[in-house]
């Protein structure tokens, strides 16, 4: 135990209007506290700085997932199990099944939730690319109403995004209807369970004939400070045939655009080379 | 009526439950931060941030009320300050001069563990920074000397027939050269100790370790205290595999520093990352060879270079050397060889004693050289051992003739047949053609390792073990050989009931405690089974025969009747004890200048196969199927020895492709369990335990030891796996995804 208790203050809100409340005032004093994954294993190494904590995590509002005809809407209080076992995301959205699964260990899962995995923004994390590739929209709420932010527009630079402190990630919404032919997520983590991702890349696509792909949607992570989306790749790819040349230059093009860095886990030229694996081994799995 | 006989059959080759299982799976165990002291205080330490470098000055801040709390420096210390083991170069707290990155410099105590953290945090040290030496190449270069002369720990030199006659008479001469990281024992419970300590009662220590004698060695001179006011104890320890050999004597020694201080009882417990960053871990090692050889794959002689990098101070890295220089040569017959072996000194957090005792290491090197030399021969793995295994009547790189009727061929057959080794081979091969993305393969290693203490070690250990038919006609095992996960209790249990003719439900263990306990020797070296079980044996017979000698019971009892029998000479005469001394068996000779003679009194033999397969895509290994053969004696409990088997092979496949002990300037920078990666259950293989059984004559009912044997096959059967895959030349573990990947590329 290095964190020294003494020093954070917890508060728990009711309800999410009393949350709101005292987060309508908050200029960064106060942080969001959700399953509290990440920050229970800072503070155990005694690397937490920041000292208060607003605990939504029994806030009922920001659980359960509403589904329509068009969009899925998925509370940012979903653990990761509850997204693993929901029978519309299980259908049609697969890749967010791989990434709650392949999410620490299952303890973690039934603890960790969706919305604080997205305000943590660690470019390591495991899901953000599956939001990235099914272009999803976050719903921020706060004491002034709500505001709705692409997922892909979201962060800004490391631990930063377009995230006030006064709001909380109520809700991810996911159009249901995308024409996705294919779909693609492998996380290369440390080991096969229970590990932080060295790369990690979800793609989906509209395919044409197992030939041509008519639009295509890439995210990843652990390759940048962010995790982030392959514009350059998909602009290049949108409408272009399957073939040798076409993948190997795709192949060039995203590996010019993410920018990894060695660290603990890894290195660069480890990551930048499996990115471009893995992209191939995607598009080649287009053909079929 | 006639009183109906029961019979028994004895518990030797029955998997008999653990002794403390039900307790432990029951959480009902206590471990030493379980155990509640009144009025403790809690103890925590100051370490050097620097590898090397001078002392200027200790900072404490302002803000922090320091009269409440104990503070020991190196200034405190009423004896000698030097952790005595073999030599007496490290410190307890330093002093002056600081040798590594997280050396102790100063101790704080405090009831408040809140506080006492953020003591901790509050103190700063200035220092006079030193170049330091951080690998093996700087330490033998010699440019910065930091210990000793030359940076040599320790060196030996070992010889037979003339290595040098032979050169030209080769058909090839093959030379490479190896290396293997470092490892972290990643027990599952860390080091703790409480110490209670002034001038009237002596030192008391409760604490987890394997070694209990060793921390009582070590505490003697810090004290200047007699042996019988030194007193350890040994709490219920949550594994050890060497980790907990000489490193609780540090933290005994700290713990009770601040007990003497204080006055009061204290405790300390290292948490995973301080665990992690300052206790001793497994040697890194470089191992170069020479090899002629024959066209027919014959070697006709073995030069090597074995280097281990022993930290910053001495601790037992000149026995860790010893035993990887013994085990360098292989189960093989091979008439010319020479091993130059050195243990340097670098500014590293000392490394020490880990599974294995440094045969992983040149074992490592010799099995995967074995298998270049035969790819450049054209010869297969498998012909290339074949032809030159060591058989009885032949003589190993000491000198030692070899006569326990193992037959290493027989069990290679054994391996390859059960794991239809070829058949493998040659699929995946064809497989490998084909399939792109995964490539396959197959490997194997042959190996022995030596059970109990090197040469004329268990001599000078004179181990002794008591049986005792207490007041309550119990029988009780008292050795200070410690449970530390592997099975002593229930082995020794087990061989005391069947010395005894009894049933293990009666047989207890003492707690290992040096009031009570005779010195056993510590609990290291594969030799607790075999040379401690053997004593329990002779002193349990000793028992059973003064029992049959005074009337008490026939040649053939029942269990009921061996009751009566206890509880009728208890009545009579009171307790019996009855204490077995280690005597040496005939015919063991040793050397030590020479390092000519018999090296072990028996070795264990092995044959491991990995099968592999390597995503193309991520560079990623994964071992699919393990099989682990072995020749161990008499096997006591077949579940626990197969426990041992599978623990160690799962270390073993850590060692070879997952742990990686990350220094930066000499700090472990990854020391905590998200980043110093171990397998997880999903990263391991079906791995199947085979064992072939031929009884030891000095061993309890003839067994041997395996503790640190299947430490040693994995890593190369596993490289030997993936150089068959890929075709790659690779002569370095951790074998990492990223390093994989830089072999492909650089090929």
């Amino acid at each position: 135990m290095r964190g020294l208790t003494p020093d954070y203050e917890m508060k728990t809100p009711k309800n999410i209007k009393e949350a709101l409340q005292i987060l309508s005032t908050n200029s960064g004093e106060w942080q969001l506290f959700a399953g509290g994954t990440d920050l229970m294993v800072s503070y155990e190494a005694g690397k937490l700085t920041h000292k208060k904590f607003l605990n939504i995590n029994a806030l009922h509002e920001l659980k359960g997932f509403v589904v329509n005809d068009q969009e899925i809407l998925i509370g940012g209080g979903c653990t990761f199990t509850q997204i693993k076992n929901h029978p519309i995301i299980q259908q049609e959205f697969p890749l967010l099944v791989n990434s709650a699964e392949a999410t620490g260990a299952i303890a973690i899962q039934n603890r960790a939730t969706i919305g604080g995995n997205i305000a943590n923004m660690s470019p390591a994390a495991d899901t953000p690319p599956v939001l990235i590739a099914y272009n999803a929209d976050l719903i921020l709420l706060s004491s002034k109403g709500y505001r709705i932010v692409n997922y892909t527009q979201f962060h800004k630079g490391y631990k930063r995004a377009d995230l006030r402190a006064d709001e909380i990630i109520m809700a991810i919404k996911i159009h249901r209807h995308q024409g996705i032919s294919h779909s693609y997520y492998r996380k290369v983590g440390t080991r096969a369970a229970q590990s932080i991702s060295k790369v990690c890349l979800a793609g989906v696509a509209c395919v044409f004939r197992g030939q041509n792909i008519e639009w295509i949607q890439i995210g990843l992570g652990s390759v940048a400070p962010i995790p982030m989306q392959a514009i350059q790749t998909e602009h290049f790819l949108n409408e272009k045939d399957l073939t040798h040349e076409n993948i190997q230059q795709a192949r060039n093009i995203l590996m010019d655009e993410i920018h990894p860095i060695d660290d603990i886990r890894s290195e660069a030229k480890y990551r930048k080379t499996v990115a471009g694996n893995l992209l191939t081994e995607f598009l080649e799995s287009l053909k079929k | 009526m006639t009183m109906q006989k029961q019979t028994f059959s004895s518990p030797i080759g029955n998997s008999v439950q653990r002794k403390e299982g039900p307790k432990k799976v029951t959480g009902r165990s206590k471990y030493i931060d379980d155990i509640e002291f009144k009025n403790c205080l809690h103890g925590t330490t100051i370490r050097s941030t620097i590898p090397r470098g001078k002392i200027k000055q200790i900072n404490f801040a302002q803000d922090i009320p320091w009269h409440e709390f104990t503070v020991v420096t190196a200034k405190d210390i009423p004896g000698q300050n030097h952790v005595a083991l073999i030599t007496t170069d490290q410190p307890f707290l330093a002093d002056t001069d600081i040798n590594h990155a997280e050396e102790p410099i100063l101790l704080l105590a405090h009831q408040d563990k809140i506080l006492l953290e953020r003591a901790r945090q509050a103190i700063t040290i200035d220092y006079e920074t030193l170049p330091p030496v951080l690998s093996i190449p700087e330490a033998v270069e010699a440019q910065t000397i930091i210990w000793g002369k030359d940076n040599i720990l320790k060196s030996y030199h070992l010889e037979k027939g003339n290595i040098d006659s032979i050169w030209s008479k080769a058909d090839f001469i093959i030379e490479d050269t190896y290396e293997t990281g470092a490892q972290e024992h990643v027990y599952i419970e860390t080091n703790g100790m409480v110490a209670l300590a002034n001038k009237q009662d002596g030192v008391t220590i409760w604490g987890s370790m394997q070694c209990p004698y060793y921390v009582q060695k070590a505490l003697i001179p810090l004290f200047n205290f007699t042996e019988d006011k030194i007193r350890i104890i040994q709490t219920e320890t949550g594994g050890g595999f060497g980790g907990k050999e000489e490193y609780p004597s540090m933290l005994a020694g700290h713990a009770a520093l601040l007990a003497w201080k204080s006055g009061k009882v204290v405790k300390m417990i290292y948490d995973r990352a301080e665990d992690m960053a300052c206790t001793t871990k497994r040697h890194p090692s470089r191992t170069h060879h020479k090899t002629a050889v024959n066209k027919d794959g014959r070697i006709l002689g073995l030069d090597i270079q074995f280097i281990i990098d022993g930290g910053a101070y001495a601790t037992l890295s000149s026995v860790v050397l010893s035993r990887g220089t013994i085990h360098a040569a292989g189960p093989y017959n091979i008439d010319h060889v020479r091993i130059d072996a050195k243990a340097v000194a670098t500014n590293s957090v000392p490394y020490g004693a880990f599974r294995g005792f440094g045969a992983p290491q040149s074992i490592f090197a010799l099995e995967r050289h074995l298998d270049q030399i035969a790819r450049k021969l054209n010869l297969s793995a498998e012909e290339i051992r074949r032809r030159n295994f060591i058989r009885d009547g032949q003589k190993t790189a000491t000198g030692q003739l070899i006569n326990e009727g193992v037959d290493m061929e027989s069990l290679l057959d054994r391996a390859l047949k059960h794991t239809h080794y070829k058949q493998k081979q040659r699929q995946f091969l064809d497989d490998n053609i084909s399939n792109t993305k995964i490539k396959k393969g197959i490997g194997l290693a042959t190996f022995m390792h030596g059970s109990g203490f090197t040469g004329s070690g268990e001599k000078y250990l004179a181990s002794k073990v008591g049986i005792q038919l207490d007041r309550d006609a119990k029988i009780k095992v008292l050795s200070a050989s410690t449970e530390i996960g592997q099975g002593t209790n229930t082995i020794f249990s087990q061989i005391a009931a069947d010395a005894l003719n009894t049933s293990t439900e009666i047989i207890e263990i003492f707690t290992p405690d040096t009031k009570y306990v005779p010195n056993s020797g510590p609990t290291v070296a594969s030799r607790t089974t075999m040379v401690v079980g053997k004593l329990v044996q002779s002193a349990a017979l000793g028992i059973r025969h003064t029992l049959q000698k005074e009337g008490y019971l026939k040649p053939t009892h029942s269990e009921v009747e061996f009751r009566q029998a206890c509880l009728n000479y208890v009545k009579n005469h009171g307790e019996l004890t009855v204490m077995a001394e280690y005597q040496q068996p005939p015919g063991i000779h040793w050397n030590d200048q020479t390092y000519q003679g018999d090296a072990y009194g028996s070795y264990a033999w092995a044959v491991y196969v990995a099968e592999i397969q390597i995503d193309t895509t991520t560079y990623e290994t994964k071992v699919t199927n393990f099989t682990a053969l072995q020749e161990v004696g008499r096997v006591i409990n077949p579940i626990l020895a197969q426990g041992q088997i599978e623990g160690g092979v799962a270390q073993g496949i850590g060692y070879a492709l997952y742990e990686k002990v990350n220094l930066k300037d000499g700090r472990m920078i990854n020391a905590n369990m998200t980043n110093y990666i171990i397998p997880t259950s999903a990263d391991l293989p079906h791995i199947e335990v085979l064992f072939e059984e031929v009884p030891y004559a000095h061993g309890p009912q003839g067994a041997k030891g395996i503790g640190e044997l299947p430490m040693d096959g994995p890593a190369p059967a596993i490289l030997n796996a993936i150089a068959m895959a890929t075709g790659l030349e690779l002569k370095s573990i951790p074998m990492l995804p990223e390093d994989l990947m830089k072999a492909f590329y650089e090929n």
